[in-house]
């Protein structure tokens, strides 16, 4: 039954990937800005996510990882910034690949921390009262 | 067919595939289940591309299957669940895999293809 969950969650993500990568704006530039955008987004949620409503007991399990592992993994992609990348090698454009893995590694480590750090800030304010 | 449909195809498949083989294989020390399905993603989505196949294919498998298959959020946060633990060596080691081995898979896969 979870698997189910998470399998429908995980299509509302990807449609939400594919949409947003489809756009007209990121569709005609060389550099792949959607599924950066996507990526980037996608670490910055599930970070929040983590710290304030896998803790919370009011919404269901089935839930939580649904919108997790489902929606937010969906979501962004590993396969897809491997491509990329590599199509930016092959045409040539070495620094533009190089700054595509930069900005995923250093903007996902970021986006990431501060989605944690707004989590439990959020979290710690709600214990007080 | 819309489009749409075939990403939602594979993304359902994607999604419940990751799920089961983190499952498996994560372990409390190291995330091998997540390094585990963004490697075998980025080789098949190298071959996929690499062989160029028709468009509903390559929509269905690689922007459905594959990009709800392979994650990218979860690979961070597991990174910064290594960093906050000060575990550099296992941190590094994760990362390089990822990044390195995937990027190489990818090309693997590619050339493997066409």
């Amino acid at each position: 039954m979870l698997s189910i969950v998470i399998g429908l969650f995980g299509m509302v993500g990807a449609l939400c990937r594919y949409y947003l990568s489809d756009v007209p704006l990121f569709v005609h530039s060389i550099f792949p800005l959607g599924t950066l955008i996507c990526n980037l987004l996608g670490c910055f949620v599930l970070g929040w996510f983590n710290q304030r409503i896998r803790k919370s007991n009011k919404i269901h399990q089935y839930i939580k990882t649904g919108i997790s592992t489902g929606l937010i993994g969906s979501f962004t992609t590993f396969s897809t910034f491997s491509v990329e990348t590599l199509q930016l090698f092959k045409d040539d454009s070495v620094i533009l690949g190089i700054l595509y893995i930069l900005v995923s590694f250093i903007g996902g480590w970021f986006f990431v921390w501060v989605g944690d750090k707004l989590g439990k800030s959020h979290a710690l304010q709600v214990g007080e009262r | 067919m819309p489009y749409f449909i075939y990403v939602a195809i594979g993304a359902f498949f994607g999604a419940i595939a990751r799920f089961w083989i983190g499952k498996l294989f994560n372990h409390k020390t190291f995330p091998y289940g997540t390094l585990i399905v963004n490697l075998v993603g980025a080789f098949l989505l190298g071959l996929i591309t690499g062989m160029g196949p028709h468009k509903y294919i390559k929509i269905m498998f690689g922007t459905g299957f594959m990009g709800a298959f392979t994650t990218f959020s979860t690979f961070k946060v597991e990174h910064l669940e290594l960093h906050f633990k000060r575990q550099w060596k296992k941190l590094s080691t994760y990362v390089i895999l990822t990044y390195g081995v995937g990027l190489c898979l990818a090309w693997i896969g590619f050339v493997i293809g066409s």
